[in-house]
This record gives C-alpha cells, structure tokens and sequence, in this order.
C-alpha cells in the first residue's frame, strides 16, 4: 500500500488531537489529545520503518510510548492533586504563569 | 670608554640600592646605623661620580659627549625609546653638585634626625630622591627625563608629607605633587611636540635635527619650547608656579636643604641648559624664560623681606636664586647659570643646615619673632649662617658674588632691552642682602631669648609640649610627627662636619671662576654648548669692572641697610611697617598669589564641577543615560510580559503556530 495513506491518517489524528489540545478546558481531556497526537506520530515512524525496511522506526516508536506513559502518569498525577486540593478542574482558571 | 659609562651607572646604581636596602631592612637595623647606610649609599655615589669626571677628562676635549645604552624599551621604524645616559660635561656637573651636596646633607641627617621614629624611613626616601635626581640629569633621552622628572615629584611629595600625622605637611606635599603633576604634563605635550618633527626622543640626536627641521622662530618649536618651561617652572618654583615651594617647609630641614637647595629646584635650570639647542631656535621662549626668571627673583626677593618663618625667608631667597639661574640659562649665560647654581647649591644647604640647628635650639619652633640672641650661645652655627649669608648676598670673595655677577654681566652684554633685566639683577642683589642678614641679625643678634641663655648655660631646650609652629595645634612625638629630642650642631659632630665642608665651599667655590682670571667651569662645560652662539663671548673690561663692583655695592648696602633697620634702630622696623601698611601686607601676603590661583584656578574649577553636578550630572548623566536606560529596559520588558497571558491553550496554540510555520517554512525551501 502507498505510504501516502498512512501519513494520511497520521496527519489527521495528529490534527484531531491537536484541535482537541487547544479547544478543551478539561486537563483528562487534553491529555487524551496528547495521546492521540504521539500517537499520530508513532503511526507516522512505523509506517517510514515500514519504507525504509530497517527497524529504526519502530524503535523510536516504542521510546515515545514510554515517554507517553510517563507523562500520563506525572499528568494524572497532578490532575489528582488539583482533585485533592479542590482546585477548579479548568485549564483556563489556571494562570499563575501570567507575566 | 667603557670605564666611563661603567661608573656613571654605578653613580645612579648606589642610591637606588641604599633605597631599596633602607627600605627592606631599615627596621632591623639597630640605631644610628640607617643614617650611616644612607650615607654611605651617597658616598660611594659621589665617589663614583668623580670617577666619571676623571674618566671624562681622560677623552679629547671635543668628544665628551657619550651615550651609555643599557636596553631599548621599544624600537622601531619611529621610536627609540631606550634606557640611555648622556654622560657629558653637563650631566657630570649635575651629578657631582648633586651627589656630593646630597652626601653632606645625609651625613647631616644621621644627627639631626636622630630621635624620629620614622628614621629608617626618612633615609630610604632621601636616597630615592637623590636616585630620582640623579636619573634626572644623566637621562639620555626625553623618555628617560620624563621618568626621572616624575620621580623627583614623587619622592619630593614623599619627603614633603614625611610627618605625615601633621594635616598642615600633608598639604603642602599635595599642594608640591599637584604642581609638579602640571609642570610633568608641561614637560609630556612640549616633547610631542618636538618629536613630531624630529621623529627621535634622543636628545643628541635630536639637537642635531633640530637644525635642519626647524627654522628660526618656527612656531612649533616656540610652542614646544614653552611648554618645556612650564615644567622647569613648575619644578623650579618659578611666577605663577612657584606656591609649593614656600609650604613645602613643612618637611624636615633636612629635607628644605636638600630638596629646595641644591637639587630639586635645579632641575628646571638643567632643563633648560641640556635643551639649549632648541632655545636658541625659538629665542620667544627663551625671551619668556629670561622674563619670569627676572620677574620671580624680583617678587621672591620682597616677600622674603616680610615673612617671619625663618624656613620661608630661606625658600623665598631660594626662589630669588633659582630666578637669576632661569633668567642666566634663558639668555645664554649657560656657564654662568650653572655656576651660580653649583655655589647656591653649596651657601644654601649651609643656610638651611645652619637654620635647622637654630629651629632645634629653639624646640621647633620656626618663627622669627621669637628668636634672638644666639649668637652666644651658638657660635659655629652664627659663623655658618655669616658665611652662608655673606655669600647669598654677594659680597666678595665669597662664591655668590662671582657666580652672581658673572650672570648679570653676561646678560648686560646681550644689550637690547636686556638691560632692564640687568637693573632688575642688581636691585634683587640690593634685596638679597637686605632680606638674608634681617633674618641673620633677628635670629642672632639683640637681647638672648629664653632659648637662647638656657643653651649658654649648657641645656638645651626641649618643648614640654609639642606644637604645629604653623598652627599652634598640639602634637605627639610619636611616629608621623617630628621626635621629641633636638640636636644643635654645637653638639653634634656629623652635622658640624657637612656644614664647615659646606662652609669652606661655600667662602671658595666661587674661585673655580673669576672674571679674566680663571675659567675652569666655562672651560670644562664647553664641549656641551660648543655649538652655541651665545656660549663664546669676550666681555670688555670697564663691563667687568663696573659689574663687579656694582654688585658688590649692592650687596653691602643691603646689608647696611638690614644693619640700620633692625640692629642700629629697630623702631625704624616697627615704623616703617606702619607707615607702609599696604605694601607690607602685599608682601606679607606673598603678593596674594595663593588668593589668586585660588581664584583663577581652584574656584572656577569647584564651580564648574558643582555646576556639573547639578545640571550635566543631574541631567544627562542620570537623566538621560541611566533613565533612558532603564526606560528603555522597562517598556521592552513590559511588552514582553504582555505575551506571558498564563493561558495553557494559548501557549499550546504558540507552539503549534511556531511548528506549522517552521514546517511550512522546510517545506517550500525543499
């Protein structure tokens, strides 16, 4: 099959998940997109691998998948502590960082 | 040769490494035994000295002028800046009035300086200064003179400040370093100026240029040649630089001898002679020179008349001295100038050695109010002071009278409007006498003074409180401040032996040259100013002897007339200063000199620095840089800040903004 197709995929999932980082207040919600979007790019990796006939690909692949689990869980973390300390479970309502 | 330059290193060697010796062990060492090092340091230096001379007289008569090399600094296409001498008959004069005037007064220190605490101190600094002095005058080129002539400020600033818990010496050293500060920046501009054109900072090599670069007159020269005087009269206490001179009596008397005698104060005189190649193509300058030689020996003369610190008398008549030296050397009179300086550097360190011993019979105490009577008590220091006096004053067979008139002559026979500075010569001989032997007759003549019949009984006087003789403020004898014991040459054989050698000097130095007779000096300086014009002249005979015995009279009839005023009949004194109020307070005074420096120079300069800090300072310093600065910081910082919304989504819309736009970016360049 053209490797046309699944960059394809990949560009859309990785632009749904990208839409949903930047329009979604709830911090559960935007890690899924975070999600969606690694996972557009491990797709994008396999399928080059899959091209090129060597295993550099799917290697990386599996490294961002570690590093994805690792964020969920420092992300869920947090998002149990804000739970915790009943802080507004918003994005938005967030804004220590302004200057 | 090679002997020769040998021993004019050695020369300049000697005092250095008593230097540096006084100054690494002084401490350690036990006694009286600084003084001794000193000394020795300083004989040694002379001893060498006049083995230069014996190893100069050796070569033939016309090539006695000879460089001696000991490194190149930097040389190049268009410098040649070297460690060089110039041993000539010039430099080996300087050297041995110098080095054998600076032993005696060493010698004279080991006593008279006895009971200070700062002893080890005070001879390391002596023997820097006459290192400085003598690099001074054995510098080859005008890098070297530069160095030398920043030296002798240093080391006189030092010497000046040496009580240096006294607020009044420390002043004066101030006072003495800012001056020399102005005549060193003189000496810097007016050497840029001559090496513009002659392209070399060596002085035999620029003498010989300057011929053919410069015309008579040429107004680079003239500039450069006035800017030369600016340093020697800052250096040889000349109108309108001359107001350190008398302050600088602060220091210790040994310091006055040395420093404000024989040395120091000659090195605008040296100046002038060793550059009397270039003078005599800018005769303006020279003119200049000749014109504030005469004007100062005239003010210096009438202010030592009204002063009554008996140091300061001795500094005035100093000035005066250094006057006719400038005005001699100005106009051609080299060997005359030099003359005159090699017989006061003899009668004037025996005046200040002859003065200290007084101000140490007297517990300090300077003024001349106070004293009276010591000639009893004191007879080698009267007979010192007599013959110092008889031969500033210029009575023969004294050495003043010879060298003195020896000027005067030679400068009457320039003609033109010369003579005025001839008259001049004589009246200032007139006040010379007058002001020398008032103070003479006021120290030791009239009725003993408290001081003076405890000395006949056999004590000597020592102050049970220490005071400041300028300002009354009592003092400690503690380190930093005079000691507390006084030595009087009557009992001292050190200081008895510099002064009577200084005495003897003093009665027959002025035999090395009289008119028609002898001729030594002129005879032995000759190869230095062999080129020059104004070097070879016959003086006629009536000159001579209408000069001579011009300046004889007038020297007697000051005398005389100090005589009649304040031995004969004092009230004259105490008339004629009421009678003569204004012109007593202009010479009291000092001619308001101090005023008006301070006013041309200290206080617009305070002005305009207060006028800077309140308006420039206020205003664009911290106005506009520093506010500007910070405005300029604040708002780009606040612009910046505005990005910071806290926002995530908005972060997270910049970063996939960035990324699309830098992936667009490779996209269309592929």
């Amino acid at each position: 099959m053209d490797i046309g197709w699944f960059l394809a995929v990949s560009a859309l999932i990785f632009a749904i998940g990208a839409a949903g980082v930047l329009t979604r207040r709830s911090p559960l919600v935007i890690l899924l997109c975070l999600e969606l979007m690694l996972n557009a790019a491990n797709l994008a990796l396999i399928a080059f691998a899959r091209m090129h006939g060597n295993h550099d690909g799917q290697i990386f692949a599996i490294i961002v998948m570690v590093v994805a689990a690792c964020e969920v869980t420092v992300g869920l973390g947090v998002i149990v502590a804000m739970q915790r300390r009943r802080l507004p479970i918003d994005v938005d309502e967030m804004q220590e960082l302004q200057g | 040769m090679t002997s020769l330059k040998l021993f004019a290193w050695l020369t300049l060697l000697f005092p250095l490494a008593g230097c540096v010796t006084l100054a690494l062990l002084g401490r350690r060492l036990p006694g009286r035994a600084p003084g001794y090092v000193g000394t020795a340091a300083l004989a040694l230096s002379f001893g060498s000295a006049i083995a230069t001379l014996l190893s100069l007289l050796d070569q033939d008569h016309h090539h006695r002028q000879v460089v001696a090399v000991a490194w190149d600094y930097a040389a190049s296409a268009s410098v040649d800046a070297q460690l060089s001498l110039l041993v000539d008959p010039l430099s080996v004069f300087m050297i041995l009035v110098v080095s054998g005037v600076s032993m005696l007064i060493h010698a004279y220190s080991i006593s008279y300086m006895d009971s200070d605490r700062g002893y080890a101190r005070f001879f390391a600094y002596l023997n820097f200064f006459v290192f400085s002095m003598l690099l001074l005058v054995l510098a080859g080129n005008f890098l070297v003179l530069i160095i030398g002539w920043a030296f002798v400020g240093a080391a006189s600033y030092l010497l000046i400040s040496y009580w240096y818990r006294r607020t009044t010496a420390t002043g004066a050293g101030i006072k003495a370093f800012v001056i020399n500060v102005l005549g060193d920046v003189g000496l810097v501009l007016g050497t840029f100026f001559i090496f513009k054109h002659v392209g070399t900072l060596d002085f035999l090599a620029t003498f010989e240029k300057a011929g053919e670069e410069f015309e008579r007159g040429n107004a680079d020269l003239t500039a450069g040649c006035i800017l030369l005087l600016v340093g020697a009269f800052a250096k040889s206490a000349q109108i309108p630089l001359h107001t350190w001179l008398p302050d600088a009596m602060e220091g210790p008397t040994p310091v006055s001898a040395l420093i404000h005698a024989a040395t120091m104060v000659t090195a605008g005189v040296y100046l002038i002679a060793r550059m009397h190649p270039l003078f005599e193509l800018a005769p303006t300058a020279a003119d200049v020179g000749a014109v504030i030689g005469c004007l100062t020996l005239l003010v210096a003369g009438t202010i030592a008349i009204a002063v009554t610190d008996l140091k300061r008398v001795i500094a005035y008549s100093t000035m005066s001295q250094i006057g006719y030296m400038i005005m001699a050397v100005s106009a051609g009179a080299y060997a005359a100038g030099l003359f005159h300086l090699m017989t006061h550097a003899f009668f004037k360190a025996l005046l200040f050695m002859a003065a200290g011993s007084v101000i140490a019979a007297m517990a300090g105490q300077q003024n001349l109010d106070k004293m009276g009577g010591f000639k009893r008590a004191m007879p080698f220091t009267f007979g010192c002071m007599v013959i110092g006096g008889l031969a500033l004053s210029g009575v023969p067979p004294f050495s003043g009278f010879f060298s003195k008139d020896e000027i005067l002559l030679l400068i009457g026979d320039r003609g033109g409007w010369y003579w005025i500075l001839y008259v001049a010569g004589y009246v200032g001989a007139f006040l010379t006498g007058i002001y020398t032997f008032r103070m003479i007759f006021r120290a030791f003549l009239g009725a003993p003074v408290p001081e003076a019949r405890e000395l006949e009984e056999g004590h000597l006087h020592h102050a049970e409180v220490h005071t400041n003789p300028a300002t009354g403020e009592v003092e400690d004898t503690d380190v930093g401040f005079p000691g507390a014991d006084h030595h009087i040459a009557e009992r001292e054989p050190s200081m008895k032996l510099a002064m009577g050698a200084l005495a003897l000097l003093a009665i027959a130095g002025g035999l090395l040259q009289v008119p028609k007779v002898t001729h030594v000096i002129d005879h032995f300086l000759e190869p230095t100013f062999e080129e020059s014009a104004l070097y070879h002249r016959e003086l006629s005979d009536g000159l001579i002897g209408f000069g001579l015995v011009l300046g004889a009279v007038a020297g007697l009839a000051g005398i005389a007339v100090a005589y009649l005023i304040w031995v004969k009949n004092p009230q004259i004194a105490t008339r004629g200063r009421e009678r003569l109020a204004p012109l007593h307070r202009l010479f009291v005074n000092k001619w308001y000199f101090d005023e008006l420096i301070d006013m041309l120079v200290t206080r617009p300069a305070l002005w305009f620095g207060a006028w800077a800090q309140q308006t420039f300072e206020r205003v664009f310093v911290n106005g506009l840089l520093v506010g500007g600065t910070t405005g300029v910081v604040r708002a780009g910082s606040s612009a910046v800040r505005a990005a910071q919304t806290g926002f995530l989504r908005y972060y997270a819309l910049l970063i996939v903004v960035g990324m699309v736009a830098l992936s667009l970016y490779f996209l269309l360049n592929a």
